[in-house]
């Protein structure tokens, strides 16, 4: 079962991506309010913690240290995994960690493989390359294999159809595992899911998990799953691979302490992950291959301004928050990892192919709020529109001149005022057709605010003045503010 | 240059500035009464918890459950709950474990903070029983209580091969429209007997 082109193949455009979404409102409203419970949740979990800010700042310096060792902790890790009977393969970019995966079922001559969750394997395109090629890939994550029986990309890093509706999804099943006609009850879906995906783990010649954490001291690596699948598919299948991102080592077992303490709870608004599995070499007659791979994390890693972004252990937390993914969906970033780390990531690797990602924001904060590794993502946009604006892509050509022209405006006081003069006119006096049309995306769905009677300056040297005469009774009237 | 030598080659090149490996303790919240706390941390993943004061009760408590739950194939790690019904002993494939409707696994010791229980997989013939079964009963000694994850990683060791998990609850899935379903493709039910 192959997924349709990629949307990041096809260079994506948010703001055109977004409106196809938020097109059905209904659906938008509920995503919204269903990610906004979901930080809701996290909140709740970070509050029982008097030493929240504490782990976070311990999560941030832990892997600001690894960020100067890498090599060296790699080094470390391949070591004692190997002592205690792991393989470990090094795979520079994506096209060699599928030739490895696909090697190793290859010379076995395996073709069934289940899968739990890896965004890493989502980034390499893996399941393509390994189903032109004769293995069947099933995702075992409930939420994965939904949009894989969907023919789409996950939505959500951590909750894979959080754009789907349930009786989506029932319509889904019924056509593709036969589910009762018209049949939507979450239960009764996951409950058919959990049959139809049993008999998959138990003829599975091979099991493949993400890593979440590699220990360096120990040369184990750690996966969290709430469902259960990462063991069915390891414990069940004599073959286990494990595909990692070289930014996933912490140095030390104890180190495991702070990012288990902080993933779930940032995550989910859980205190832990159901299954916090510890893989220290394969199980009697089996095997590990451990995959290490670099594909653009090196050249990230080069980036100072951005380097902070490998710090990630992607929980999601800063989608859940993030206002305009709230209301635009995973889909419209057009990028294997959506949202704010999403829009840190994607121009690091092709800044023509997702120009549009760092606009995608409001620059709030409220990921940097909430990142349990501390990475200061709406810097790090900001920093991108900049690297952007000042580079070689195509496609800016509006945004730059805007931003030239309100430069001088703002920089000469006469061209200033009289643009206030202009804008408060226009808001009075001018034609509909000239105020709402093409270039004016903030009218689009909204209507301007009424103009103020006065400028600023105006009210507040009457306001002055009226000081002054020892009047200093509230607001003058006509006062600009408050929306009526 | 192989991958290996070009990866660890191109980190070092790209290196962050040294920053030193943060130590020391991070003073995490006491709970005054962890029992009480493991117990609430228990309930609130989904799991259940039983306090049971020896092994006669720990096998009243497990074939209780077993009633309860409907469960005839009871297949037992732990000698006080009681033998079970399957011989895990003449099994050499994980594949025979499905069908098991009830796995009775030592837990090492058991974690206030979270409700999570350490299985290690030392403890296990096959390690896909605590996965596969329909239903997982955990038995902890009541001593073996920690307050916090960072007491309960400072009691681990990996000096060798081998595989251990925490267990939190049984399994769940929000995956459709974030709906809680209990029982995605683990245990629907989880039950921490807490013996002495």
């Amino acid at each position: 079962m192959s997924r349709p082109a990629r949307p990041e193949a096809q260079g994506a455009d948010h703001p055109a991506r977004a409106a196809l979404f938020t097109a059905d409102a209904e659906r938008t409203r509920w995503h919204d309010a269903a990610l906004w419970a979901v930080r809701v949740k996290r909140d709740r979990m970070a509050a029982e913690l008097p030493e929240w800010e504490a782990l976070r700042e311990r999560a941030a310096a832990i892997k600001a240290h690894a960020r100067g060792r890498l090599a060296d902790y790699l080094e470390q890790f391949e070591r004692e995994a190997s002592a205690r009977g792991a393989q470990v393969h090094w795979a520079r970019d994506a096209e060699e960690h599928n030739r490895i995966v696909h090697g190793i079922l290859a010379e076995r001559g395996l073709t069934r493989l289940v899968k739990s969750k890896s965004m890493l394997t989502e980034e390499c395109h893996l399941n393509g390359y390994l189903e032109t090629r004769g293995v069947e890939v099933i995702d075992t994550d409930l939420g994965e294999r939904i949009v894989q029986l969907a023919g789409e990309p996950p939505s959500h890093i951590v909750l894979p159809a959080i754009h789907k509706k349930r009786a989506e999804v029932g319509e889904l099943f019924h056509r593709t595992i036969g589910t009762a006609a018209g049949a939507s009850d979450p239960a009764y879906l996951t409950g058919a899911a959990r049959v139809h995906l049993r008999e998959k783990f138990l003829a599975a010649q091979a099991g493949l998990t993400g890593v979440n954490f590699a220990v360096a001291e120990t040369g184990g690596v750690v996966v969290c799953t709430n469902e259960g699948n990462a063991d069915m598919g390891t414990a069940l299948p004599p073959v286990h691979i494990a595909c990692m991102g070289v930014e996933k080592i912490v140095p030390r077992l104890e180190d495991l302490a702070v990012f288990v303490r902080l993933l779930a709870r940032s995550a989910t608004g859980q205190p832990i992950t159901t299954y916090t599995s510890h893989f220290h070499g394969p199980r009697p007659g089996g095997e590990l291959h451990v995959v290490i791979v670099d594909n653009g994390r090196s050249r990230l890693l080069a980036e100072e301004a951005f380097r902070g972004a490998l710090a990630c252990i992607r929980c999601g937390a800063c989608m859940n928050t993030c206002p305009v993914f709230r209301r635009s969906g995973g889909h419209s970033y057009g990028f294997t990892i959506p949202g704010p780390i999403g829009s840190v990531l994607a121009p690091g690797r092709d800044p023509q192919a997702h120009l549009s990602l760092p606009f995608a924001s409001s620059l709030c904060g409220s990921c940097d709020d909430v990142c349990p590794v501390r990475i200061p993502l709406h810097d790090q946009l900001l920093e991108r529109r900049r690297q952007l604006a000042t580079g070689p892509v195509r496609g800016l050509f509006w945004k730059r001149l805007l931003m030239r022209v309100m430069g001088v405006v703002l920089g000469a006081r006469p061209l200033y005022l009289a643009g206030g003069w202009g804008a408060r006119l226009a808001l009075r006096r001018a034609p509909r057709w000239l105020l709402y049309n093409r270039w004016n995306a903030w009218g689009r769905r909204r209507e301007l605010p009424a103009a103020p009677a006065e400028s600023f300056r105006a009210a507040w040297r009457s306001r002055r003045r009226d000081g002054q005469q020892g009047d200093r009774g509230g607001a003058p009237a006509g006062a600009p503010g408050r929306p009526r | 240059m192989t991958s290996r030598e070009g990866i660890l080659a191109a980190l070092r090149a790209a290196a962050a500035p040294a920053a030193p490996l943060p130590t020391g303790s991070l003073e995490p919240v006491r709970y005054p009464d962890p029992a009480a706390r493991l117990a609430e941390a228990v309930a609130a993943v989904g799991g259940a918890l039983l306090r049971v004061d020896g092994p006669a009760a720990l096998a009243a408590g497990v074939s209780a459950l077993a009633q309860r739950l409907g469960a005839r194939r009871v297949a037992s790690e732990v000698p006080e709950a009681g033998p079970g019904t399957v011989a895990l002993g003449a099994l050499d494939d994980p594949h025979q474990l499905e069908g098991i409707e009830l796995a009775v696994l030592p837990g090492a010791f058991a974690v206030a903070e979270t409700g999570a229980v350490w299985l290690p997989g030392a403890a296990l013939r096959l390690r896909a029983l605590f996965v596969i079964a329909e239903h997982l009963a955990l038995v902890v000694r009541a001593d073996a209580l920690v307050n916090d994850m960072h007491a309960a990683y400072a009691r681990l060791r990996f000096e060798g091969p081998g595989f251990g998990v925490f267990i939190a609850g049984p399994s769940k899935t929000a995956d459709i429209e974030q709906a809680l379903v209990i029982g995605a493709h683990g245990a629907r039910s989880c039950t921490v007997f807490l013996l002495g």
